[in-house]
């Protein structure tokens, strides 16, 4: 039992120790800004049509069902408001860090990975460079500075999604009454949220993709163990923390 | 310890869970010194060129690097001792994001971003010098390919320009000729040797191949005829700034010259001679 607590305490120490010296780093110099609109460009721009199409999608979907569902109340006028709240609230930034968890944790964890095995982690300590400053700091920036946009994107594209099946699609809301219940329904409160999430999630999916990676040992076979924790991670952590600030949220 | 000496091991000892890597080793290295390090797999070699930069701490004893102790140092405290040695990896360590070019004046400007312009080159004086590493290892012409698009010993070669651009008193070189054919074995060790005889470095350098150490000792870098040339002369100072080393389970088992470790009767160290 003592075992199996300490397997789980010392990578998850060792986890806040590398957040701890990664979040440090962004106030320290050196400072790599190239390397941080590099990542800037892989995760946000390199994940924009993904998360386009989710959004899209998303919105229609839950157009669909909502439609569907209303319309046994007779309240087929409230999908504007419902479309709002799930996508600004949840789905949103829920699926959103989910398709970014797939795509960078597993590209951070493959990279770092490859480079701690083939030695290049080492090289960079050996040349004096800090592996963290380097590698984790620019990439947690970036996640953190990306996900909130692509987020906001993914909402804009998902109420559009939803707007074009309940409007010219199912005609069940007029085009003026869809919109102006979608911006009615959103408070502060709702929008905090839908910011505040992928800001965490983003800093979560970063630090644990390159926390994996760097963790890589036993060769190719270990960066894909490696790749494969750091998505399951990121996915998992991303329920548990939407829960916690759900939690938070709602007792506001 | 000695003074003015570039690296001092003294009773360093260092375990990897229940297995020790290193156990009471002691060592001095002086400028223009080399050391050729040989043992069989898992005798603590590669540890033991990583304990001289800190890459793994040590769990007793004392490592001094260019005169001040590293064994208490923090990780970022040894950046900047660290950036004063070169090391060269067994498979390159090369980046492979970046081409041959960038690799080879990453060390130069990692110094310039850590100095945060304080004296900074220019880039074109940092573009000379990567030519002129390049041109040591004679691998100018791959200034703006790919690690991957050259050989295993080219490889090499362009980890050895990497590690010697910023000029480092100390270079470690961890196996530089494994897994290599002959010629190109040869090619490397008479760069490593010209490397220490043009500028008085010490070397640290990590080897199964006997030829290796043999090289080492027996010639020098003639800068005159640009080419290596024995040294011929009984008690010539330059035969005997070479030292052989054998390790084994983490332990020094053999320190000497290429002569006496030629005399050992030894049979783990006779191990690493020639076949006879």
């Amino acid at each position: 039992m003592l075992r199996l607590l300490n397997a789980w305490i010392g990578p998850f120490q060792e986890f806040l120790f590398l957040a701890g010296r990664a979040f440090k780093n962004i106030v320290r110099s050196p400072h790599y800004y190239d390397d941080v609109f590099i990542q800037m460009d892989v995760i946000g721009v390199g994940s924009l049509v993904i998360v386009v199409l989710t959004g899209f999608f998303s919105g229609a979907i839950i157009a669909l069902q909502m439609a569907r569902a209303l319309n046994t109340y007779g309240a087929s006028s409230q999908v504007g408001t419902i479309v709002s709240l799930t996508l600004v609230r949840e789905l949103g930034p829920v699926l959103t860090a989910l398709l970014v968890a797939g795509r960078n944790a597993s590209g951070i964890a493959s990279e770092l990975g490859s480079m701690k095995v083939t030695e290049q982690i080492d090289a960079m300590r050996a040349l004096g460079t800090d592996p963290v400053q380097k590698l984790v700091t620019p990439r947690l920036t970036a996640t953190a500075i990306m996900l909130p946009a692509l987020t906001v994107i993914a909402d804009a594209v998902g109420s559009v999604g939803a707007y074009l099946v309940s409007v010219p699609l199912l005609h069940i809301i007029a085009s003026s009454q869809y919109w102006s219940s979608f911006w009615r329904a959103l408070v502060l409160n709702d929008l905090a949220q839908g910011l505040i999430k992928p800001l965490i999630f983003g800093m979560i999916i970063s630090l644990i993709g390159c926390f994996y990676g760097l963790q890589t040992t036993g060769g190719t076979q270990g960066v894909g163990r490696a790749t494969t924790q750091a998505v399951v991670s990121a996915s998992i952590w991303i329920f548990v923390v939407t829960f916690l600030i759900d939690k938070i949220f709602v007792n506001l | 310890m000695a003074e003015g000496s570039i690296l001092d091991f003294c009773n360093v000892s260092l375990r990897y869970e229940d297995v020790w890597a290193l156990k009471d080793v002691c060592l001095t290295l002086n400028p223009g010194e080399t050391r050729v390090i040989f043992g069989a797999a898992g005798s603590g070699k590669t540890t033991l060129l990583k304990a001289v930069i800190g890459l793994v701490p040590v769990d007793a004893g004392q490592v001094k690097l260019f005169g001040e102790d590293i064994t208490a140092m923090k990780e970022t405290q040894l950046f900047g001792l660290r950036s004063r040695a070169g090391m060269v990896f067994q498979e390159g360590g090369l980046f492979d994001s970046l081409s041959v070019g960038e690799n080879v004046e990453y060390p130069l400007f990692n110094r310039q971003t850590a100095a945060q312009g304080n004296g900074a080159q220019s880039e074109e004086s940092a573009e000379g010098r990567v030519r002129n590493a390049l041109r040591f290892v004679e691998l100018e012409h791959t200034y703006d390919k790919f690690p991957s698009q050259i050989s295993g010993g080219m490889r090499r070669r362009v980890g050895i320009a990497r590690a010697i651009v910023t000029e480092p008193p100390l270079v470690l070189y961890d196996s530089p000729t494994a897994g290599l054919d002959p010629i190109t074995a040869n090619t490397i060790m008479a760069l490593i040797a010209k490397e220490r005889d043009v500028r008085n470095s010490a070397s640290l350098i990590v080897t199964n191949r006997y030829q290796d150490g043999e090289l080492m000792a027996g010639f020098r870098y003639d800068s005159e005829h640009e080419a290596l040339a024995p040294v011929t002369e009984e008690g010539d100072p330059r035969g005997n700034r070479t030292k052989f080393i054998v390790m084994k389970e983490g332990s020094i088992v053999f320190f000497g010259t290429r002569q006496q470790m030629e005399a050992s009767d030894d049979a783990y160290v006779r191990r690493f001679k020639h076949e006879e």
